[in-house]
């Protein structure tokens, strides 16, 4: 249960004033069921505020930065590029390209021609205005206002986001891009924008959420996820975070698994000044089986929280967990793997493991497993380790031609390239593959100062 | 000219001082073999000449084809033709032997001003030396050493030579742990590179290697300091009088000195 501490919002009047406004012109807005959605959100948001680092949850994340600054709802789209500047942005392969700019779907510089028959592909505003019956069985269903306030905030502004419905039996062969995109803002701006992604019985798909910046400012990017896989759906959800480094970015994926379900969630933390990425499966079918595997790339004063809570209510389901950590300069990272083995879910198979290469004396991370375990036929594990670049590989690689600067982006590479591992092969890991090379390269041109002495690597592994 | 000249080479390491004044003249053709008990510093000559930073020469001089080695990052010295088989090699997981290779000789080619090689004509060169080392080509799509015996580790190490073609070649104590037969193909291997234009340092505390590679000079290490320099001959001698006949003899000089 989340602990009741002092709210921390110092801009209340301020919520109060957007959300009024939102209220009025949103769409849903005569839907009941909608409305007091959103305001049972708002009402949890304004009771709790915003988490502070005394809350178990927030302990290595603070988001003072967030309570005290006054950000305006950012809903014109008039200034924006055009398309073929989005080109650059587009993913190989995508079997649909949906785009919004501050939050808000553009139907215009999106492209769902190529989607297949069984797949539905909607702006969730336009979901809501034609056809709001249809969100009522799954939006708000399973993400978690009381535990989570940033949920309770982007639920009170429900609106806009994606829609994607995949029918019965259907396989969707290339990914489904979703792109989020903020523009240039001289007023501190907010967005909260939420997504529904509902896979019926039997199919296969895998969507990309990707968050990028045009042009700087200081924004606040609040998304909430709702993945539903019904029965023996196999789906692969993507998180790609990489948006300027003012930016605030909260996401939360709440998936949903249903009996044999396979979902595999990846998220890519690039960029971004403030981060926390919440990865929240729920196993509520037997035999359901979920990986989450993720990589986090930090410099300069990046803080990347990567907070884990996988939900075992189910027997006979197995899920894992898999962190790779590349923290320079001042980073600081978090890796905060919580695993719930319910009292029912026997037969159960949990694992967790973060791994971190630390690139400078004045890099942190804080890494924490937290196993809750009521179930007393259950096999959880977890581990950590802490490491530099190893000096050994380092020289060698040198000794044989390869300068420093290649040397250590090839170490860097071959450290990420783990979690590139865990993809499927296809069109998003391609993707996701050119990222990391990209950033990774600016990475490996640090040199490490003389003074830093070579430290032991550090780990533990328990199994419970 | 000689291809590398060392002249009273001293070498800390940790703050302990382990080369004691090394001079060495090795000249294009020859093979010299480095021999000497455990902690004479052997081990510490090879890693300082394939420039290893955390061994620091306190005096002396390395030059190598007339140019400062001891300048030399290690990726400098590999470009130039300096090349170190490892005592213990380096499992790098995540990163294929074959790319790792190939990026390892396009590196050298390029500092040599050389077009860089294709893996249309890469690959015909690279399975003949894996011939030549009777290496699995399954081995190479593993990553840089992982999960290779002892053996195999060395042979690779011979192979990287092989590929690399370097002008000076440093074997440091490749021999240790080997069986007979992975022996013999690592000295087949070894013996395959020599050439006129091509120098070969065997540091080793064994006897038995340069049964197979002939070496044309000798020399002692003890506690620092090369104490006798001979022929062929030599090796044979230490193999029956054993390490205690150099060290005592070492002791002695000290004395007089």
């Amino acid at each position: 249960m989340t602990t009741h501490m002092p709210a921390a919002i110092e801009n209340v009047q301020d919520y109060l004033e957007s959300f009024t406004e939102f209220e009025k012109q949103a769409a849903g807005r005569n839907v009941s069921w909608l409305r007091k959605l959103r305001d049972d959100a708002f009402a949890r948001f304004c009771e709790v505020g915003f988490p502070t680092t005394h809350d178990e949850d927030w302990r290595f994340t603070n988001v003072s930065g967030i309570a005290r600054t006054p950000f305006v709802m950012k809903t014109d789209t008039a200034a924006r590029p055009s398309k073929s500047e989005w080109k650059t942005y587009r993913v190989e392969g995508a079997s649909a390209h949906v785009v919004f700019v501050n939050g808000r779907f553009a139907r215009d510089l999106s492209d769902l021609k190529t989607s297949p028959k069984g797949v539905k592909i909607a702006g969730l505003r336009e979901q809501i205005a034609n056809n709001p019956d249809a969100l009522e069985t799954h939006l708000g269903r399973y993400l978690d206002i009381h535990r989570d306030p940033f949920c309770a905030l982007n639920t009170a502004f429900v609106e806009d986001g994606a829609f994607v419905h995949v029918a019965r039996g259907t396989v969707l062969a290339g990914p489904i891009h979703l792109l989020f995109v903020s523009t240039a803002s001289d007023q501190a701006s907010m967005m909260h924008p939420r997504n529904l992604l509902v896979f019926d019985n039997e199919t296969q798909a895998t969507v990309i959420e990707e968050y990028v910046s045009l042009g700087g400012g200081t924004v606040l990017c609040n998304s909430a996820t709702e993945l539903v896989a019904a029965e023996n759906a196999t789906v692969s959800h993507y998180m790609i975070e990489r948006e300027h480094k003012e930016a605030f970015n909260i996401s939360t994926l709440r998936i949903q698994q249903a009996r044999s379900a396979n979902v595999t969630s990846h998220s890519l933390l690039l960029g971004g000044g403030l981060v926390r990425n919440n990865v929240h499966p729920v196993l509520a079918g037997d035999g359901g089986e979920c990986l989450i595997n993720g990589l986090f790339v930090g410099d300069g004063r990046q803080h990347l929280d990567n907070y884990m809570h996988v939900e075992h209510a189910s027997p006979h389901c197995s899920s894992r967990q898999f962190y790779n950590g590349i923290l320079d300069g001042h980073a600081h990272g978090v890796f905060h793997g919580r695993i719930v083995v319910h009292k029912d879910a026997q037969k159960t198979d949990a694992k967790q493991t973060n791994r971190n290469l630390l690139l400078s004396d004045d890099a942190q991370i804080d890494t924490k497993p937290q196993l809750e375990i009521y179930a007393d036929d259950v096999k959880c594990t977890h581990g950590a380790t802490i490491g530099q670049i190893e000096e050994n590989a380092l020289f060698y690689l040198r000794s044989r031609g390869i300068d420093e600067r290649s040397a250590r982006r090839l170490l860097l590479l071959a450290f990420a390239g783990e979690c590139l591992d865990r993809m499927q092969p296809g069109a998003a890991r391609d993707h996701a593959e050119r990222l990391i090379h990209e950033h990774l390269l600016s990475v490996a041109d640090y040199l490490p100062g003389q003074s830093s002495q070579p430290q032991k690597e550090r780990s533990w592994e328990e199994v419970g | 000219m000689a291809l590398l000249e060392i002249k009273n080479l001293h070498v800390t390491v940790g703050g302990h001082e382990i080369l004691k004044g090394i001079d060495l003249k090795i000249h294009p053709g020859e093979v010299h073999s480095i021999m000497g008990p455990n902690g004479s510093g052997k081990s510490t000559l090879a890693q300082v000449l394939a420039r290893r930073q955390t061994y620091y020469v306190t005096q002396g001089e390395a030059l190598f084809n007339g140019r400062d080695l001891l300048a030399m990052k290690p990726e400098e010295a590999a470009c130039e033709g300096v090349f170190m088989a490892f005592q213990y090699p380096v499992e790098i997981p995540g990163i294929g032997n074959t790319y790792f290779l190939r990026s390892a000789l396009n590196a050298i080619r390029k500092y040599r001003g050389e077009d860089e090689m294709d893996a249309m004509d890469f690959l015909p060169m690279f399975r003949e030396k894996l011939k030549l080392l009777e290496m699995d080509e399954k081995l190479m799509n593993r990553s840089v050493n992982e999960g290779f015996s002892g053996g195999e580790k060395k042979r690779n190490e011979i192979l990287q030579m092989a590929v690399l073609q370097p002008k000076l070649a440093i074997l440091d104590e490749t021999d240790s742990g080997l069986d007979i037969d992975a022996l013999r193909i690592v000295a087949k291997g070894v013996n395959a590179m020599r050439s006129p234009d091509r120098a070969m340092l065997v540091v080793t505390h064994y006897q038995r290697l340069l049964n197979y590679i002939v070496p044309d000079h000798v020399h002692v290490l003890v506690d620092g300091r090369i104490v006798r320099s001979g022929g062929p001959e030599l090796a044979l001698e230490l193999e029956e009088k054993g390490y205690g006949w150099t060290e005592a003899e070492a002791r002695q000089v000290q004395v007089s000195a």
